[in-house]
């Protein structure tokens, strides 16, 4: 009689391995992408067929729609990558990298999409395309720490090595984040002009938060897929490069 | 929903950007990701 | 303890070695701040408004001209590699170099921000308010600029993308310290100012530290 001694694997360790991550997610892909779609079309139709228009903005509302998902994003993203940092640097785990790699170009571009919709929503509100009030300047900022970790990493040869610099980087980040934002917050209010802007952006009331939330969750879900693409990529693209370094070391391998 | 008030064209522009955005954003991580695959699927056929 | 304190006189032998980059440095900060004039007219009024903000943002141009000397030297003749072997912990020296940083590249500047005051027409309220607060707040630039200096060293080019790492980190501290000159809550901003600077540098060496020795694996 023979007892079965190889442990079992927990999920955590069984997604550790890129290959084995690779073909374990891989069955995700289609039914998130088929979810996401489905989310956006129902987002779209209630944006624009079912909710009323808002008694203060008008019809401009419903930029609100895509304009709050992208800023949650915009946050959202770099939380994963400072979740994928701690896991890089205090738990070693070898999808952690990959993970904070393939975040980046997608939080970059949706902070730029928060800023590019606010400013839209600005224009007919406000009367200016830019206002430097406490939310836009900070989502800026943000969007110069995404673009400066994404230049981090197309500077370094060694991705590996790479990914832990870039780790401690972007948690020195996220601790500032906090700190940024409190700092723009005060700048704000010190330097608010004595006139009507009402700086702390729009109020949500209820009659808005279906198409809201549908929209919502089309756009996470649509991260989501993104990042998993990516990620995946990420992995072939390492084996590419670990395959040519061989190649061009010697034919006799 | 055809009368977007008097702002529509800030509204359509948001919409129209973020597909835009949307769209440059999915074809760059299925082209990215293609390219790759090709990339290992040659590299993996030599060895 | 003597660890540390040879560490401090090693760096600052090396940063004042020929005269060091002291004088380029204040040449440069003052440089910057006399350009203003030309680029936003003479008019004494508008000079005096903006001249805290144009001092600060001078001092922190200057301060991020004089990050590469940080590391990078040692990076590139091995001695990092040196260093981290050392009893001294690696936190430790770089601390030392970020208190030997701040005392060649911020305290010339603080020296030379009269010219600059005067240049800028701002009244003598004023310049002590900015000398107290430049005072307090480049230790913060400092420390984040060591990070910023730490994260980059062993990238070829590093020393361009600094600047672009450390700025959002700097804004924090541009901000407080311009309002703790001209803000109406001037004395809160001077409080959050002093806060910031000792937190960043109490923590920047630890996170150098951390970064330095993952890149160099």
């Amino acid at each position: 009689m023979t007892m079965e001694t190889t442990p079992k694997q927990s999920w955590w360790n069984r997604i550790a391995h890129p290959g084995q991550f690779v073909t374990w997610t891989r069955p995700l892909l289609w039914p998130l992408t088929v979810l996401t779609a489905l989310l956006f079309l129902a987002g779209l139709y209630f944006a624009f067929f079912n909710s009323p228009e808002d008694y203060q903005m008008g019809d401009t509302v419903r930029i609100m729609y895509v304009h709050v998902p992208n800023a949650w994003l915009s946050q959202f993203v770099y939380g994963v990558m400072t979740v994928s940092a701690l896991g890089t640097l205090v738990w070693r785990h070898p999808m952690a990298d990959v993970s904070m790699k393939a975040a980046a170009p997608l939080g970059a571009m949706f902070t730029a999409l928060a800023l590019f919709t606010g400013a839209l929503w600005g224009r007919p509100t406000w009367g200016t395309f830019w206002e430097w009030d406490g939310r836009m300047t900070s989502t800026l900022v943000l969007l110069f720490i995404y673009l400066g970790i994404i230049v981090l990493w197309r500077a370094f040869d060694d991705q590996l090595r790479a990914a832990r610099v870039i780790a401690v980087f972007t948690l020195v980040g996220a601790i500032n984040i906090p700190i940024i934002k409190f700092s723009v917050d005060w700048w704000s209010t010190l330097h608010q002009p004595a006139s009507v802007f009402r700086a702390d952006g729009p109020r949500m009331p209820g009659s808005i938060l279906t198409p809201l939330f549908v929209m919502f969750f089309a756009f996470t879900f649509l991260f989501l897929v993104l990042h998993l693409k990516a990620m995946h990529t990420e992995v072939k693209r390492r084996r590419v490069m670990t395959l040519q370094r061989k190649a061009a070391q010697g034919v006799g391998a | 929903m055809i009368d977007l008030g008097p702002h529509a064209i800030f509204i359509v522009w948001a919409y129209i950007g973020v597909a835009a955005a949307i769209a440059a954003l999915v074809a760059w991580t299925l082209l990215d990701a293609r390219a790759t695959a090709r990339k290992l699927a040659a590299l993996e056929s030599r060895r | 303890m003597t660890a540390f304190r040879a560490m401090l006189v090693r760096e600052l032998r090396l940063a004042l070695r020929g005269g060091g980059d002291m004088l380029t440095l204040v040449l440069f900060f003052v440089i910057v701040g006399a350009i203003v004039p030309f680029a936003v007219g003479p008019d004494r009024e508008l000079l005096a408004r903006i001249a805290p903000g144009m001092v600060w943002i001078a001092a922190f141009l200057a301060m991020l001209l004089g990050l590469d000397r940080l590391f990078r030297p040692d990076h590139e003749d091995g001695s990092l590699i040196l260093l981290r072997q050392a009893d001294l912990s690696l936190s430790a020296v770089v601390a030392a170099k970020l208190i030997v940083h701040w005392a060649v590249s911020a305290l010339p500047l603080i020296v030379a921000s009269p010219f600059l005051a005067m240049l800028l027409a701002m009244d003598l309220d004023t310049f002590w308010r900015t000398l107290v607060s430049l005072a307090l707040g480049t230790p913060a630039l400092a420390a984040f600029g060591a990070v910023g200096a730490a994260v980059t060293v062993s990238i070829r080019r590093g020393g361009l993308i600094a600047p672009i790492l450390i700025a959002p980190l700097s804004i924090p501290v541009l901000i407080f310290g311009t309002g703790s000159i001209t803000a109406s809550q001037s004395s809160a901003a001077l409080l959050f100012l002093a806060a910031l600077s000792l937190m960043a540098v109490a923590l920047a060496p630890f996170a150098a530290a951390l970064a330095i020795s993952s890149g160099e694996d």
